[in-house]
């Protein structure tokens, strides 16, 4: 099982809902911080690290020995990170997908493999919850190809959470891809309303079954809950707005370190998601 | 032209309604949307679109079912696994690099360019603005970025203006590096927790790394007021200069709610705050 949980953008509650249901759960989770800008959740889990690897992506290095300036590899990039001068070739390791055209196109094999490091995948453990997260290296625009590569290590046996990075464009979706449901955190203002929206149109597209936390519930207005009603999306759990929660998060602390009686709720929250997935209370999401 | 943008590492630290404040406060100015991720400054700017344009950004590769002879080359060539055994292109995998275009043996990938985002020029009661919308799930954030500050650019030396005030994306990655690349200077708004450290660090880190002065303003300070200290401290070490420290306030909440800048909305307390964390950035910006 695949929990992606995602939220238009940040600041909502996502990292604080994510990792509150990793602890609550008596079962062995896999955590995922694909959040790979910005990733938090370490800060809340204190996993021990234990494994640490760099990820690097194939970029060109030219051959001037065999370079014959043909040009074919700079016409075949889509991305400007080649260009063919009279006597010389311009590689731009930073604008490069790495979709190795120049590599299969060059005639003379004068285009080699070389890489560039996108960050870094580091895993532990934090007692019941085996911590994997990805972090970019600062200056590194690409995202999306480091959370591919934290997400190879889900395990379908278990239950994978996937802290998914903020907004609608490619990291999120390299994030939700391939998830079994997409857990949408909100908050009950109009900004929180309109980046729902986002989110929802994503999780749609993708045609992954949602529902929606709602978190510092009391604090704003009722749109949201109106938006659910009307577009018959589950609301699986309200987190009010409560100034001891946020000075718990405030120095690293989850709600269930504070409020022990929560791990109930964020279990009834796990219980909601399976009934969804087995089409036993809430239907087709 | 005074580029400043106003960044936080994330979202969520009140980062758009003190944009919204600043453009209450700044005369003579354009103001941008650049988080076309999730936008939201239109939701207090209330803007009246005066143009529209389609944003292109790269292309998708199309297979043609009735020419393609499921040689698999395409298959084996795709770096982003974007291609299915039945031979069909997952929009949301392809990349737009155009191998398997180049190498298909019977022509049977077609490339059409792709639409993926709009932009606008529109008028509000505090100014011109800037905004786009980048289509669900598409990527090229980073270029729809440029496009719009380039477009900021123009319109403020066409009315002679002096500032061009962005609203920035979350992250550190492509968004950003977008939003702040060439800009005069950074804002960088963050809140007393243990994440807002980090993400301060990690985006002060990405200022070095461009060299684009950073100022910074704790939001919310009061929730923590032993790391609001430390963050203080940080600021100290890495010469960023704190130009402002905003205590917790629902009003910012109400304001939003009301559709109105927090300057409109409650022109006293800590609106006053804010008007004296402006003198200061501006200041700031006059020395750069």
């Amino acid at each position: 099982m695949v929990i992606s949980i995602a939220s238009g953008k940040g600041g909502t509650g996502k990292t604080t809902v994510g990792v509150n249901l990793a602890v609550s759960l008596d079962k062995r989770v896999r955590f995922f911080d694909c959040d790979v800008e910005e990733p938090n959740a370490h800060l809340f889990l204190k996993p021990i690290i234990n494994e640490r690897t760099a990820v690097n992506t194939f970029v060109p290095e030219i051959d001037f020995t065999k370079c014959t300036y043909c040009g074919k590899c700079g016409e075949i990039c889509q991305f400007n990170a080649i260009a063919v001068l009279k006597d010389y070739v311009l590689t731009f390791p930073e604008l490069c997908h790495s979709c190795r055209g120049c590599l299969f196109v060059c005639p003379e094999k004068a285009v080699q493999e070389s890489s560039r490091e996108l960050g870094v995948i580091e895993q532990g453990r934090a007692g019941q919850v085996e911590f994997i997260h990805g972090r970019l290296r600062i200056g590194e625009a690409m995202s999306p190809p480091l959370i591919r590569a934290v997400k190879e290590r889900i395990d379908k046996r278990q239950i994978n959470i996937i802290d998914a990075p903020p907004g609608t464009s490619c990291p999120v979706i390299a994030a939700l891809k391939g998830a079994d449901f997409a857990l949408l955190v909100t908050e009950p203002t109009p900004f929180g309303l309109n980046d729902l929206i986002l989110a929802v149109e994503a999780v749609r597209a993708l045609k992954i079954p949602l529902g929606v936390v709602l978190n510092r519930a009391g604090n704003g207005d009722v749109c949201v809950q109106s938006y659910l009603a009307r577009e018959n999306i589950p609301l699986l759990l309200e987190i009010p707005m409560d100034r001891k929660i946020a000075e718990a998060y405030s120095r690293g602390q989850m709600i269930v370190d504070v409020m022990p009686e929560w791990k109930e709720k964020f279990r009834g929250l796990y219980q909601k998601i399976e009934d969804i997935l087995n089409g036993n209370r809430w239907g087709n999401a | 032209m005074k580029e400043l943008t106003i960044i936080s590492g994330k979202g969520g630290t009140g980062k758009t309604s003190l944009v919204a404040a600043f453009a209450s406060l700044a005369v003579n100015k354009v103001i941008v949307d650049g988080d076309v991720d999730a936008a939201d400054l239109h939701l207090i700017l209330k803007p009246e679109i005066k143009t529209h344009e389609e944003f292109k950004g790269g292309r998708k590769a199309v297979i043609n079912p009735d020419l393609c002879t499921a040689c698999g080359q395409c298959i084996e060539l795709c770096q982003f696994k974007a291609i299915s055994k039945d031979y069909v292109i997952d929009e949301f995998s392809c990349e737009g690099c155009g191998v398997c275009v180049h190498f298909c043996p019977v022509q049977a990938i077609e490339f059409p360019e792709n639409i993926c985002g709009e932009w606008f020029v529109s008028e509000t009661r505090l100014g011109p603005f800037v905004h786009a919308k980048l289509g669900i799930a598409e990527e090229n954030s980073g270029k729809l970025i440029t496009t719009i500050r380039r477009q900021a650019e123009k319109l403020g030396e066409e009315r002679g203006l002096d500032m061009i005030l962005i609203d920035g994306p979350p992250g550190i990655g492509c968004p950003v590096i977008a939003a702040t690349t060439g800009a005069s200077a950074v804002l960088v708004v963050t809140e007393p927790t243990v994440s807002g450290v980090h993400d301060l660090e990690r985006v002060g880190e990405l200022t070095k790394y461009f060299k684009i002065p950073a100022m910074v303003c704790i939001n919310k300070f009061d929730i923590n007021l032993d790391v609001a200290d430390r963050i203080e401290k940080y600021c100290v070490q890495e010469g960023f200069e704190l130009v402002g420290k905003i205590p917790y306030d629902p009003i910012f909440t109400e304001a939003m709610i009301a559709e109105k800048t927090i300057i409109e909305y409650s022109p006293n307390g800590l609106s006053e705050m804010v008007r004296g964390m402006w003198g200061r950035i501006i200041n700031r910006m006059e020395t750069i």
